[in-house]
């Protein structure tokens, strides 16, 4: 499904990550661990689009095909789907505004006509149950003022509205207290099908508890060092990242 | 010959063309105005209050003062121009002069007029002895330009405990079927008490040739009266505006004053606001969405003579491309009014490289038991806030109207007729160029 070959990519003529390679198929969860500043979250962000980054090198497909020319909403119609480490405030527009915007623009973009405003309702009830989430949220300012935990809650909120084909969780655990951490778990595995394909960005296997991953990669110095089972995340528990350098 | 002197000879004319109340006070008034426009002329950028707006690029032209009056303006030219979906009332003017065909006005819960009749008939000469021309300030040229050529605008006037339902529609056409023309509006505008009103003025090009609009507002709010004025400016790039409003205000009134400015190649408004009594509410809001080099200049003055009063202001702007903006709000806090409450804020976004805004927050306070506050910010739209947004699918453009919208979505909510708060969603859309519905 994505395929990363060689990706050499970074900022103002600094490289951050240093020659990726990545193999994900349909049903895969793959969780990408790695001391911080290893560049977990340029990863994710130059795979959904970030023009911040430059490509110096390398390649990223999609179904075969090359996505590294398409805008991050282009991306976004194709089924890729980012939750934020650090989620953007919105102010002004309420979280169902935002959401139905942006489902409704995918289905522009795929020839569909607006979803019906009650269609859109239902789901957005279901959704919301899935997450348990607080519906007061749902009508107040995207983001803004939520702390942490309800931030994450509603990245995985958006990811079940838009159904993605390739969901990127970035440090989706960081924020999360362990019963919503349980709930956000849940929601994530709930959506997985064999069709999708999930990267799990942690610092720590806690999440990995929750939500199994197929393959553990290593990230380190903006290269891959190590890959395995979802043993590797136990021993990296267990040892630290030291002795993998 | 410059502009100036050509008004001034264009002055003689202007009252011997007749049908004119020579005999009245007025004149008197329009000769003084005259002489105090020879005296100050045009306002150039030495002046403090017009450092950052030079009037020489629109000064430059040779307009006429004397529009002809052939022109064949019909309702389906200018619809799109008003509010029809409701029921109003409507002073409609092309070129200056009245046209009582496109125009549906009363004189029966209230007088919605034109000036020009009120200034002939002797039952409003008492009216227009106590009212006109009496807060308009003398220190602005312009303000006495547009008395000295005044003869043309809406008359309104409110008997008192009257609540008009249907909103006003003050609408100015210019076809400039003279090559350049300068035009003079003047409007009165007097509210009972415990009267309502709602107004929505609008000042429209429907030609190619360039236009001045040199305006003059009196407004009158008398105890517990409440106004509520919309300005929708979003003309042609060869219109421009210089619009002054002077609003009175008798204890208990609110009188609100929202601004929203899309278009027109320089857009400066005056609004000076003048507290008469306790308890008194000035609300002045608006919004400003301009791109190409185009330039817009809001001068606010408040003046709080009275205890217990409160003014709120809250502007905001977005500027693309070579865009300019300035924001000069200024509070004056007499001695004795205290326990005030002002507040003002200016909000603005720098979309284009080369966009700007001066910004100027003016606070003069002699009372010590107030509650003023002023803030200004300037932005960028945020990059991140972009990508967030793209990465859930919602195309650039529409990511950005998203968040302009929301950003100046405050003061839109502040518009209290629902047809006007549409029409004004549309424009934004309009102007931020996406086909999508912002009501939220
Ligand atoms: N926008 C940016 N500007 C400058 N440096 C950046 C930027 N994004 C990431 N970096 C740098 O790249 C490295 C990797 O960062 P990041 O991808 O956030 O790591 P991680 O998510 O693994 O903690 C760090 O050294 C960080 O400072
Ligand atoms: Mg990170």
């Amino acid at each position: 499904m994505l395929s990363i070959k060689n990706l050499h990519a970074g900022i103002e003529g600094k490289e951050i990550l240093r020659g990726i390679n990545l193999e994900i198929r349909p049903g895969e969860v793959h969780a990408i661990m790695g001391p911080n500043g290893s560049g977990k979250s340029t990863l994710s962000s130059v795979i959904a689009g970030n023009e911040t980054y430059e490509i110096f090198e390398g390649e990223i497909t999609l179904d075969g095909k090359n996505i590294l020319d398409l805008s991050p909403d282009e991306r976004a119609h194709k089924g890729i789907f980012l939750s934020f480490q650090y989620p953007i405030e919105i102010p002004g527009v309420t979280t169902t505004n935002f959401i139905k915007t942006a489902i409704n623009a995918k289905r522009k973009a795929q020839g569909l006509e607006d979803l019906p405003a009650k269609d859109m309702l239902k789901m957005i009830r279901e959704k919301a149950e899935l997450l348990k989430m607080d519906r007061k949220f749902l009508s107040r300012s995207l983001n803004e003022g939520f702390s942490g935990g309800e931030k994450k809650r509603n990245e995985i909120f958006q990811m079940a509205m838009l159904e993605p084909k390739l969901a990127i969780l970035d440090e989706t655990d960081s924020g999360l207290d362990i019963d919503a951490l349980k709930v956000v778990a849940n929601g994530v595995n709930k959506l997985r099908n064999k069709d999708n394909a999930t990267i799990v960005i942690t610092h720590y296997q806690r999440l990995l508890d929750y939500i199994i991953p197929d393959y553990v990669h290593v990230l380190h110095n903006g290269k891959i060092i190590k890959s395995g089972g979802k043993e590797l995340a136990h021993e990296l528990e267990a040892k630290g990242y030291d002795w993998l350098k | 010959m410059e502009l100036k002197d050509k008004l001034l000879a264009s002055f003689m004319a202007f009252e011997n063309k007749g049908n004119i109340d020579l005999d009245s006070d007025v004149h008197d008034l329009r000769i003084k105005a005259i002489e105090n426009f020879e005296k100050l002329g045009f306002p150039t950028k030495k002046n403090e209050e017009w450092k950052y707006t030079s009037l020489n690029p629109i000064l430059k032209y040779d307009y006429s003062v004397f529009p002809s009056l052939d022109n064949n303006v019909e309702l389906k030219d200018i619809k799109k121009y008003f509010l029809h979906e409701i029921e109003s009332y409507r002073i409609v003017f092309v070129d200056g002069v009245y046209s009582s065909f496109l125009s549906d006005t009363t004189h029966e819960e209230a007088d919605v007029c034109i000036l020009s009749a009120a200034l002939k008939k002797p039952k409003y000469k008492m009216i227009i002895d106590h009212y006109f021309d009496k807060i308009t300030s003398k220190n602005d040229s312009l303000s006495s330009l547009n008395t000295a050529f005044s003869k043309e605008g809406a008359f309104i006037n409110i008997p008192k405990n009257t609540i008009l339902e249907k909103p006003i529609q003050v609408l100015f056409f210019s076809t400039g079927s003279e090559k350049e023309l300068m035009l003079n509006p003047r409007n009165l505008i007097i509210v009972g008490e415990n009267s309502h009103v709602q107004i929505y003025e609008r000042h429209q090009n429907l030609n190619k040739n360039k236009i001045l609009t040199n305006c003059v507002t009196e407004i009158f709010a008398h105890k517990r009266a409440i106004v509520n004025y919309y300005k929708v400016q979003n003309d042609k790039n060869n219109a421009s505006i210089i619009d002054h409003t002077y609003i009175q205000q008798k204890e208990g009134s609110i009188a609100s004053v929202n601004t929203f400015t899309f278009g027109g190649k320089l857009t400066r408004n005056n609004i000076n606001v003048y507290h008469e009594g306790e308890h008194i509410t000035t609300n002045l809001n608006g919004i400003t969405i301009i791109e190409g080099k185009q330039h817009v200049d809001n001068h606010t003055i408040i003046n709080h003579k009275h205890e217990n009063c409160e003014s709120h202001e809250l502007y905001k702007g977005i500027y693309d491309d070579s865009a300019s903006g300035v924001f000069n709000g200024k509070v004056i806090v007499d001695k004795k009014a205290q326990k005030t409450n002002a507040f003002q804020q200016n909000d603005n976004i720098l979309v284009g490289d080369k966009a700007s805004i001066n910004a100027k927050p003016q606070l003069e306070i002699f009372a010590d038991d107030v509650k003023c506050s002023h803030g200004c910010t300037i932005g960028q739209i945020d990059k991140n806030a972009i990508f967030y947004m793209q990465s859930r699918g919602i195309p650039i453009k529409e990511a950005k109207a998203l968040l302009l919208f929301a950003f100046g979505n405050e003061v839109i909510n502040k518009v209290k007729i629902p047809a006007l708060k549409s029409r004004i969603f549309k424009l934004i859309a309009e102007k931020l160029k996406v086909d999508m519905g912002f009501e939220i």
